[in-house]
């Protein structure tokens, strides 16, 4: 069969090709030349990335692309996604495709080493949880001995369930779907007793549900899913752009600068918020950028508490809690280092 | 045979005694003689007959009353068809159809862009057209648009952006610069003379000079034609890029149909060739590749076309991710089109190719004027049910990630905007009419063929 | 036109590059490079790009733990213990067994519908031909989306289930019924069983001898059964009936205990079935049809009735044409069980080509290995169907 195969190939390279990157000069340098950065999302998780009827994409994963974009070309709309699925996430990133991957990605170690990838950040502490019925009346996952529970098959949710349940010493049964969609579907039509993903993913999903108040999302978080921008080794500038896109927008939530009032704060005395907007400092210059990059990401995209609010939190219809996201001064886990 | 050896046959099945005589039956003809010779013929027919009107007048109604009487045919939310909400019971909610009707059809295609679907739409519709309908004149212009300005122009309207509008320049100006030298061979006198054989002149040389340039040379003017007016639209509208992520619904569904069906078939035509060829080696390969692609669920080739198609290739040319399950089935497609072809390839009487052989034809003059129109023509019915095949597997792209027709109705399902419990079964009603509609109709007229070509057997 | 030559052909003097046979040796040495070429370059892309992208590659993951659980299994695994090659193994049996299940089914259904399409019952046979029409032009994954969403959507929930007769429970989770425990003793029911299918067909076998020389018709269907139900359950009476059941329980979420059959499981069965069975009825409707009118009418003359001659004329001569597509079909629908993927029974592709690949990674094995299940499968069938089919040739004069 390869005869045919390999003239395809050489079709399929004559015709469609999604140019890859070169690695001899700097990632940012190609972006700025090619006037666009590619993002690799996921298919769409509401909250944290998914487009709309016209295609414009939201999200608090899809928010950080826009504000690395607004700080190389001052406008948060450079910016290609590429929806990528969890089986293909990796080898988009790796080949090139994509330039960085912010699309619910969690932070392992195997994947930071061997897959030969760099994590930037955690821009959402997650992790496994379970929906179950009101109806049902169950308040804890230990009480779910002997159900069925729903999961989408080919990821770490699928093995974290079995461990729980070993670990608990319970019997269940488990029912796997390709898709997200077959899996919340079957859970919607009784298949299952309990669906489970990450607690962000639950919340998202619960919207997909006709009636969403008649299910929880139980209290027990089964595993630790940080949740991070990713780019590839090599590349150590391009990494230190993601990583301090990210710091800038938690910072300037710590300094109290927001999309409403950064232009004020253009004429802060205040040292911190001075080097954050570039108003002191060369600070932008040290990763190739403007130096009042951090002043664009606020201006066009906001701060991460406002990014939150509005794709997740209490302005979104996920309502999610800030919880573990909260800033390390309100409690959270969200901790910057310094600009200086 | 006598008399006396009837008599004398030990056989017991022989009646020796005249049976009495049976009552006139009650009619021949007529509706009452029909129903009772057709439906009630005894008893095992009568339980049958009923059994049927049985499930018919049980299904038939309820089926009326979900998708018609109960139906509901506007609305903008799921509260239309609520039942609680509307105070009746609600069948279909057709109004969710009508609400999605152009998702369903684009998929996530950029609103502002989508006249470059219709206008695809348009060419494909033309294009079937003269290549099925009988009587269509042209019928290897047709085949030529079908096969060759199809596909470009698709791919440089669907896809757009810099890369397929540069694509486009270079085939006009590669057009153009043909034109040019075909007009002066044609209208300059003498020119041709030393351009080309006399041999042609003797034939060329009778015609006006209009009718010398036009006649050979009109599929290039019908691809100037038409890459003309893209490039044109080009120019005046613009086409900016639109990733194959966005591509979705029908768009996807008859795209990857349409390059089955146009690679399948040359691609099948080389496979049966090769099969039969004297050659070993050639036939080996053919033999070795059609089986094995024949062995497998296509599933597994999508799979492999999705995950191992990336890493056979360096890494900057990664295919597009539609790209890969659009080769996959082409080379699947072109397995089974190979051993359709095949067969007629074998009914071709030894004589046609015997004949082809004492004119002097070479393999490929052979094959190209005598053998292939035959073999082609003799087997358009298995063609147009391998057509039918492929486009019932179109929706398996699904699994691995395509935005089809069905994938998309599958993703309005879960969509609480239009959750309610009649939606699902309207979403499939739907799709179930659409797939019905196009395979149908493509078997209707594979019957029709074979039935023209059994009049022309029949003589 | 062009090719009108001046001059006529000289054989003999045609210089080497237009001799036909050096012609092919040079296309064939291309064409076997180029393939080479092909393979070399696709092969040696991947070792690099699995190198880059740090993806393990051979067989080693076989004996890894696999980790997660399946709900379908026939053979124990479970994730504490078990490994990627006992998932392959659930996986395949899956397939197998839905497949052969799936054949048997339809292969009746569609020879039902296959005689009902040219029944002489007006509505038997527009109803057949209904069916066929809307079945075969709807595509499978559709009527698995439907069967699946149907099986499983009318049922009631776990807590209200359908109670039928004998302890067997019906809900959206699948039919619950208890499930034997055999008790010490029990093989010789088993064996009993065993000779009791011996003795049936060796009966078979020395009434049709009977018939072929006498005449003399025995009921075959009565004795046999006998022979297999009667003998093992005299046995099983005997010995003092060794077997008890595990009844199923009502438990918080659903009912524990018994045997499942598994929602997903009817849904692919179903699916497979009608959906086969419909191109099956066209194959025996063919095949009928292929059987000279002369034959029904010669049968019809002998005084046999409809019944009879369809059984012993028309269909013995009609199965030499309808097996071979026939198998083509049985092949199909063992190949489409791996749409299974869609509605989540853990199938060969869905455990194999699905979990497994996500966990490891390793494409090209999984694909690979995949592919060569059901490569097997077709070719081991082709194989007895080739040697089946020189059989039946024989028969021809």
């Amino acid at each position: 069969m390869n005869k045919y195969f390999g003239a395809a190939l050489v079709g399929a390279a004559m015709t469609v090709c999604i140019g890859g990157a070169q690695a001899q000069t700097g990632l940012l340098a190609q972006i700025k030349s090619r006037g666009q950065v590619t993002c690799g999302v996921g298919p769409g998780l509401a909250g944290f990335g998914i487009p709309d009827a016209q295609g414009n994409w939201t999200g608090l994963d899809v928010d950080l692309c826009r504000a690395i974009s607004a700080a190389i070309f001052n406008d948060p709309l450079k910016v290609k996604f590429v929806p990528l699925s969890s089986k293909d996430r990796f080898t988009a990133l790796q080949s090139g495709e994509v330039d960085l991957l912010s699309r619910n990605t969690t932070w392992t170690m195997s994947r930071d080493t061997a897959l030969g990838l760099n994590f930037a950040g955690v821009n959402y502490y997650d992790g496994q949880g379970f929906m179950v019925r009101k109806k049902l009346g169950i308040d804890s996952a230990l009480k779910l001995a002997g159900a069925s529970v729903c999961t989408q098959q080919g990821t770490t949710t699928e093995l974290n369930l079995a461990d729980f349940f070993r670990a608990n010493k319970m019997k269940y049964e488990v029912v796997a779907f390709a898709t997200s969609d077959e899996t919340i579907k079957a859970y919607e039509s009784g298949r299952c007793d309990a669906f489970t993903t990450d607690s962000s993913g639950l919340y998202a999903e619960r919207l997909k549900l006709s009636v969403p108040e008649d299910h929880i999302v139980l209290p027990e978080i089964i595993s630790k899913e940080p949740l991070g921008p990713v780019v590839r080794h090599g590349d150590d500038n391009w990494l230190d752009v993601v990583k301090w896109t990210y710091f800038a927008m938690l910072n300037a939530e710590e300094l109290g600068i927001s999309k409403a009032n950064v232009d004020e704060m253009l004429k802060s005395e205040n040292p911190d918020i001075k080097r954050l907007v570039g108003t002191e400092g060369k600070f932008g210059e040290a990763i190739g950028l403007p130096n009042d990059w951090a002043y664009r990401i606020v201006k066009h995209v906001g701060n991460y508490g406002e990014s939150f609010e509005k794709n997740v939190g209490q302005g979104s219809l996920l309502k999610i809690a800030r919880g573990q996201n909260a800033l390390w001064t309100k409690g959270g886990l969200q901790y910057a280092p310094p600009i200086r | 045979m006598t008399d006396a050896t009837t008599e004398n046959a030990p056989n017991f099945f022989i009646r020796r005694e005249t049976l009495p005589q049976e009552a006139a039956p009650l009619s021949v003809a007529g509706p009452v003689a029909w129903i009772r010779s057709n439906l009630f013929n005894g008893p095992l027919n009568t339980i049958l007959t009923l059994l049927c009107a049985y499930i018919v007048v049980t299904s038939v109604p309820g089926i009326l009353r979900f998708y018609f009487i109960d139906a509901v045919w506007s609305g903008t939310n799921r509260d239309a068809c609520l039942a609680d909400k509307i105070g009746r019971p609600v069948g279909a909610c057709w109004a969710y159809i009508a609400d999605r009707y152009q998702y369903f059809i684009y998929g996530s295609y950029p609103i502002s862009e989508r006249w470059r679907v219709n206008i695809v739409f348009a060419m494909f519709a033309l294009g079937i057209v003269w290549m099925l309908w009988n009587k269509a004149p042209m019928k290897k212009l047709g085949a030529f648009f079908f096969f060759v300005l199809l596909p470009i122009s698709a791919y440089v309207l669907l896809l757009g952006g810099p890369s397929a509008t540069g694509f486009l320049h270079i085939l006009l100006w590669v057009l153009l610069a043909l034109t040019a030298y075909y007009a002066v061979l044609s209208f300059v006198p003498g020119i041709a003379r030393f351009y080309t054989g006399p041999a042609l002149l003797a034939v060329e040389e009778a015609a006006p000079p209009w009718k010398r340039f036009y006649r050979p040379k009109r599929l290039i003017l019908m691809a100037l034609v038409a890459f003309g007016i893209i490039a044109l639209l080009e120019n005046a509208v613009g086409l900016p890029r639109v990733d194959t992520g966005l591509w979705g619904g029908m768009t996807v569904t008859f795209l990857v149909a349409a390059v089955g069906i146009v690679f399948s078939l040359p691609l099948g035509v080389v496979l049966a060739l090769g099969r039969r060829s004297k050659l070993p080696i050639i036939q080996l390969l053919s033999v070795v590749f059609i089986e094995f692609v024949r062995g497998v669920p296509l599933i597994t080739v999508l799979f492999m076309a999705n995950t191992m198609l990336p890493l056979f290739v360096p890494q900057e040319y990664s295919p597009d991710r539609l790209l890969r399950p659009l080769v996959g089935v082409a080379l699947f497609a072109a397995a089974y089109m190979a051993e359709v072809i095949r067969g007629g390839l074998q009914a071709m009487p030894k004589g046609q190719y015997e004949g082809a052989m004492s004119l002097g034809l070479g393999y490929w003059q052979m094959m190209r004027l005598i053998i292939l129109p035959q073999a082609l023509r003799i087997v358009i019915p298995g063609i147009v049910n391998t057509f039918i095949g492929l486009f019932k597997d179109t929706t398996l792209v699904t699994i691995v990630g395509i935005f089809d027709f069905l994938r998309t109705i599958e993703a309005t399902l879960v969509d609480p905007t239009w959750a309610t419990p009649t939606t699902r079964g309207t979403g499939y009603a739907f799709a179930a009419m659409f797939y019905f509609l196009c395979c149908w109709g493509m078997s209707r007229y594979s019957i029709s063929v074979e039935k023209r070509l059994a009049a022309g057997q029949r003589r | 036109m062009s090719t009108v030559s001046t001059q006529p052909p000289q054989p003999g003097k045609a210089s080497l590059f237009y001799d036909p046979k050096i012609r092919g040796y040079v296309y064939q040495l291309v064409l076997l490079a180029l393939v080479v070429f092909v393979i070399y370059e696709a092969a040696s892309n991947a070792i690099e790009n699995l190198r880059a992208q740090k993806i393990a590659s051979g067989f080693g993951f076989w004996h890894n733990a696999a980790g997660f659980d399946v709900n379908q299994k026939l053979i124990p695994f479970s994730a504490s213990g078990s490994t990627y090659g006992q998932a392959f193994w659930v996986g395949l049996l899956n397939t197998l067994l839905v497949a052969s299940i799936g054949i048997v089914l339809a292969t009746f259904l569609g020879f039902f519908i296959g005689v009902a399409r040219l029944s002489s019952n007006w509505i038997l046979a527009k109803l057949a031909m209904i069916y066929v029409e809307v079945v075969r032009n709807l595509p499978l994954l559709l009527q698995l989306f439907f069967w699946y969403n149907a099986v499983l959507k009318p049922l009631p929930e776990a807590r209200n289930s359908i109670a039928l007769p004998g302890n067997i429970f019906l809900n959206n989770r699948g039919l619950i019924a208890p499930s034997p425990i055999f008790g010490p003793g029990f093989s010789m029911v088993t064996l009993a069983l065993f000779i009791g299918i011996i003795a049936a067909i060796g009966f078979y076998i020395w009434s049709k001898r009977q018939q072929e020389a006498t005449g003399k018709q025995y009921p075959n269907g009565l004795i046999a059964l006998a022979l297999i139900l009667v003998l093992p359950l005299i046995v099983f009476v005997i010995i003092g009936m060794p077997l008890t059941f595990d009844l199923p329980q009502q438990g918080r979420f659903n009912l524990t205990g018994g045997f499942q059959i598994f929602p997903e499981f009817v849904a692919l069965l179903v699916g497979l079935t009608t959906y086969t069975a419909a191109f099956i009825a066209e194959v025996v409707r063919a095949g009928i049809l292929a059987v000279s009118r002369g034959q029904t009418e010669a049968a019809h003359a002998l005084g046999l009735r409809p019944g009879p001659t369809l059984k012993l004329v028309v269909i013995p001569q009609a199965m030499r044409v309808i097996i071979p597509p026939l198998t083509s079909n049985y092949l199909n629908l063992t190949k489409n069980s791996s749409l299974a993927v869609v509605i989540g029974y853990p199938d060969l592709v869905q455990v194999f080509m699905g979990t497994v690949l996500n966990q490891t990674g390793q494409a090209v094995e999984m694909v690979s290995i995949t592919m060569a299940v059901y490569l097997t499968i077709s070719l081991v069938t082709s194989f007895f169907m080739n040697i089946y089919n020189k059989r039946m040739a024989l028969v021809e004069r």
